[in-house]
C-alpha cells in the first residue's frame, strides 16, 4: 500500500528518520480510515460495514468532479458533501431499523456494502484515472517520503481527532449527542430530539469516510470499486484494538498498529508489515477483549474500587 | 425414518431423535415433503442436462458452508464471517496432500486430513476467542479478519518458494490439478466424479442435516440454545459457556471444512478467492435470506440463490451479469429489514397463523421445502 523504498541500512540516522516517516504515513491513513467508524460504532453501537464503501464514495465524489475540471481542493469537499449526504440518506432509509440490533445492523451494511461497491463497477467501469499525488517529496539522504502522505496526512488526522473532542465535550450537541448514547430514555425525557441526534452523529460519520476517501484519493494510485476492502480492513482492526473510547481508542490503537505496520514494512516488505499489524490485532484481542480503552477504563474502575 | 403415520414404537423413538422445539418441521407432512424432495434431488441429473447436474453438485458443495453457518450463528449466537476460512483451509490441504500423495490411498487420507486440519484450525481459533472473553461483533470482526489474512497470504504465493512438497500453492492463479474425491485402500475404491460426485455431496448434506438435527435436539442442543438466548444465565445454572461455544464452533468448522474438500475437488481447483470479502459475504447472504434458525431453510436459499447467480452469469434480458450481486445485496437488505427471522421462519410463522384461523387442516407443503 506504501512505498517507501527500503534500502540496505546505509546511515543509521537516515533510516531511523525513514521508519519515522513510515510510521507517520500509516499513522495518518489508519486513523483517518477508522475515525468514521469509529464514531459511528462508539457512539451509536452500530458497526457500518459499508464503511470502506462510504469512503470510496468520498473517493469516487472527488476523483470525477476533479477530472471534470474542478481545482483538486473544492474537488474534495465535493466529495466530502456527497458522502454526508449519502450517509444521511442511508441513515433514514436503512439504519435506523437497527439501533438495538449490533448483528443485523452488521449484515444489513454488509448487503449495502456489496450494492454499492458493484453499483460504482457498472456505472464507472472498472477504474478511474489516478490523480497525482500533490506536495512533492522530501528526500534525505538515501530515502524520500511523500510529503503528502508522510506530514499533510497524519497532521490532519490528528486535527480531525482534536476537533472531534472539541465537538464532544465542549458543546451543547456533543452533550446532547452523548447523553442520547447513554441512555435515550432519559435524553428524550430532558427534551433532547434524540432522531436528530443520530442522523447528525451518523453524518458526521458518513462525512468523515467522506474526508478519508477526499484526501486518499490523490494518494491511492488507480482508482477501483473493489478498494473498499483496503480500508475497511485497518479501520476494523484499529477500532476493535482501540475500544469504546472513540478518540483515544483511535489515537492509542493507531499509533500501536502503525509501530508494528511500518517496523514490517521497513525491514521487510509492505506485505510482511501487513501480516504483523494483523497479527498483532489479533493477539491484542486476545489478551484485551475489550480494547486498550475498555481495558484502562476496568483497570480504573478496579482502582476506584480498592480505595 | 419413514412416512408412516403409524404409532409404531421404533418408528416413533427414531422420529422423536430429529424433533424438538429447536428445529422447524416436526410433523408428519414436512417428512413426507423431505423425502419426496430428497428423491426428486436424486432423480435430478436423470432428467437433466450434465452441465445443470455439475452445477447442482457445486451448489451442494456450498450448502455445507451454509449449514455450518446457520449452527453456529443460528442456534449458538456466534456470528462468523470466518466460515469461509476454514472450508479455503480445508480446500488447500485436500490439495497439497492429494498432489504430493498421487493414489487412491493418498486421496482419501487427504479428505480425512483436509477435514481435520479445517476442524483443528476452528478449534485453535475458537480457543483463542471465546477462552479470551472474546464476544459479540469482536468474534464476527476477528473471523473476518482471520480470513482476510488468509486471501492477503495466499494471494503472493505465486512465487515457485511457495510449495508443499509437490503442490505450488499458486498464489492467485490457484492450485491446478487437485485430485478428485476418492474413498478407496490400494487398488480398490471409489473415485466420485460428475454424477458420481453429484450423489456422494446429495448424500452428505442429507446426513449432515440429519446428523445435526438430531444434535440440535438433544440437551447439548439445548444448551447451545441456552447460550444464545442468555450467556449469563446459563453461566448461572453453572454450564461452561466458553466451552459450549469452542464446541460448537469446532463443529461449525468441521463442516465448512468437509464442504471445502467437496469444492476443491469439484473443480479440481482452489484460489485466494475462496478467503475474499466477496465468498465471505455469501455464507451470511444464504443464512440470513433463508432463516439463520432453519438448518433446511439455509440450504434452500443457498440453492436457489445459487442457481439464481448461475442463471445471471449469461444474463437475462437486460440484466446483464454484473447485476447479480447487486441483486444478492438487495434481496440480503430487503429480508434482514422486512423479514429478520429469515424467509423460512417467517412462513413457518404465518402457517402456524394459518392452521389457527382455519382450524386444524394440515398445509399441504411445510415451509422448508424450499428445495428446487
Amino acid at each position: 500500500m506504501f512505498d517507501t523504498v527500503a534500502m540496505p541500512l546505509q546511515s543509521s540516522l537516515d533510516s531511523l528518520g525513514a521508519l519515522f516517516f513510515q510510521f507517520l504515513n500509516s499513522f495518518g491513513f489508519i486513523v483517518l480510515a477508522t475515525v468514521g467508524l469509529a464514531i459511528i460504532f462508539g457512539m451509536m453501537g452500530v458497526i457500518n460495514l459499508a464503511h470502506g464503501e462510504f469512503i470510496l464514495i468520498g473517493v469516487y465524489g472527488t476523483a470525477l468532479p476533479y477530472h471534470a475540471g474542478l481545482p483538486l481542493p473544492i474537488a474534495m469537499v465535493v466529495g466530502v458533501l456527497v458522502t454526508t449526504v449519502f450517509g444521511i440518506i442511508v441513515e433514514r432509509t436503512i439504519v435506523r431499523h437497527f439501533y438495538d440490533r449490533l448483528l443485523d445492523s452488521m449484515v444489513a451494511t454488509w448487503g449495502l456494502s456489496l450494492i454499492v461497491a458493484q453499483l460504482l463497477l457498472i456505472v464507472f467501469g472498472s477504474s478511474l484515472d489516478s490523480i497525482s499525488t500533490p506536495l512533492g517529496n522530501v528526500s534525505y539522504g538515501p530515502f524520500s517520503s511523500s510529503i503528502y502522505r508522510s506530514i499533510l496526512l497524519p497532521i490532519i488526522a490528528v486535527l480531525v481527532l482534536a476537533g472531534l473532542y472539541v465537538l464532544f465535550t465542549r458543546t451543547e450537541f456533543g452533550i446532547k449527542a452523548r447523553a442520547t448514547i447513554k441512555d435515550p430514555e432519559t435524553a428524550r425525557a430532558m427534551g433532547i430530539d434524540t432522531d436528530r441526534m443520530y442522523v447528525i452523529t451518523f453524518a458526521i460519520g458518513s462525512g468523515l469516510a467522506g474526508l478519508t476517501g477526499a484526501l486518499s484519493a490523490p494518494s491511492l494510485g488507480s482508482i477501483t470499486p473493489n478498494r473498499g476492502g483496503t480500508f475497511l480492513v485497518e479501520a476494523f482492526v484499529a477500532v476493535v484494538v482501540g475500544g469504546p473510547s472513540v478518540i483515544v481508542g483511535t489515537l492509542s490503537a493507531a499509533g500501536v498498529l502503525s509501530v508494528f505496520n511500518a517496523t514490517g514494512s521497513f525491514f521487510v516488505d509492505t506485505f510482511f508489515g501487513q501480516m504483523l499489524m494483523l497479527s498483532v490485532a489479533i493477539v491484542a484481542l486476545r489478551l484485551l477483549p475489550e480494547g486498550i480503552t475498555g481495558f484502562v477504563e476496568s483497570w480504573r474502575q478496579r482502582r476506584r474500587a480498592e480505595e | 425414518m419413514s412416512k408412516q403415520t403409524s404409532s409404531d414404537g421404533a418408528l416413533s423413538r427414531i422420529r422423536e431423535l430429529f424433533e424438538g422445539p429447536n428445529t422447524l418441521g416436526n410433523s408428519t407432512p414436512f417428512w413426507i415433503a423431505f423425502i419426496v424432495a430428497v428423491v426428486a434431488l436424486a432423480a435430478y441429473p436423470q432428467v437433466t442436462d450434465p452441465y445443470t447436474a455439475l452445477q447442482t453438485s457445486r451448489y451442494f458443495a456450498l450448502a455445507f458452508l451454509a449449514i455450518s453457518l446457520s449452527f453456529v450463528w443460528g442456534y449458538c449466537g456466534v456470528l462468523s464471517f470466518g466460515q469461509v476460512a476454514f472450508f479455503g483451509v480445508s480446500a488447500y490441504t485436500f490439495g497439497v496432500i492429494g498432489i504430493n500423495f498421487a493414489s487412491m490411498t493418498g486421496a482419501t487420507a487427504a479428505l480425512v486430513g483436509a477435514v481435520a486440519v479445517g476442524t483443528l484450525a476452528a478449534a485453535i481459533l475458537g480457543y483463542f476467542m471465546f477462552y479470551g472473553g472474546v464476544r459479540d461483533v469482536y468474534v464476527t470482526i476477528m473471523t473476518l479478519v482471520v480470513a482476510l489474512v488468509l486471501n492477503t497470504f495466499m494471494g503472493q504465493t505465486a512465487g515457485s518458494e511457495w510449495a508443499i512438497g509437490t503442490a505450488r500453492l499458486g498464489g492467485f492463479n490457484g492450485m491446478t490439478n487437485i485430485p478428485n474425491l476418492t474413498v478407496g485402500v490400494g487398488e480398490f475404491g471409489i473415485v466420485f466424479q460428475t454424477i458420481g460426485f453429484y450423489y456422494a455431496a446429495l448424500f452428505g448434506l442429507v446426513g449432515t442435516y440429519l446428523g445435526l438435527r438430531v444434535l440440535l435436539n438433544s440437551s447439548f442442543g439445548m444448551t447451545m440454545v441456552a447460550v444464545r438466548e442468555d450467556e449469563e444465565r446459563t453461566t448461572m445454572f453453572g454450564y461452561n459457556v466458553p466451552f459450549v461455544k469452542l464446541s460448537v464452533f469446532t463443529i461449525g468448522g468441521g463442516l465448512a471444512a468437509l464442504g471445502g474438500v467437496f469444492y476443491a475437488s469439484w473443480g479440481n481447483y482452489v484460489d485466494p478467492s475462496v478467503f475474499s470479502i466477496a465468498f465471505a459475504a455469501l455464507p451470511v447472504v444464504w443464512v440470513s435470506i433463508g432463516g439463520r434458525e432453519s438448518l433446511l431453510g439455509a440450504i434452500g436459499a443457498t440453492l436457489l440463490i445459487e442457481r439464481m447467480r448461475t442463471g445471471l452469469s449469461s444474463g437475462i434480458g437486460p440484466v446483464g451479469p454484473e447485476w447479480a450481486l447487486v441483486i444478492v445485496g438487495g434481496l440480503l437488505l430487503g429480508v434482514i429489514l422486512f423479514m429478520p427471522a429469515g424467509i423460512a421462519p417467517t412462513l413457518n410463522d404465518l402457517k402456524d397463523t394459518l392452521l389457527e384461523r382455519s382450524g386444524r387442516s394440515p398445509a399441504s407443503t411445510p415451509p422448508e421445502d424450499s428445495v428446487k
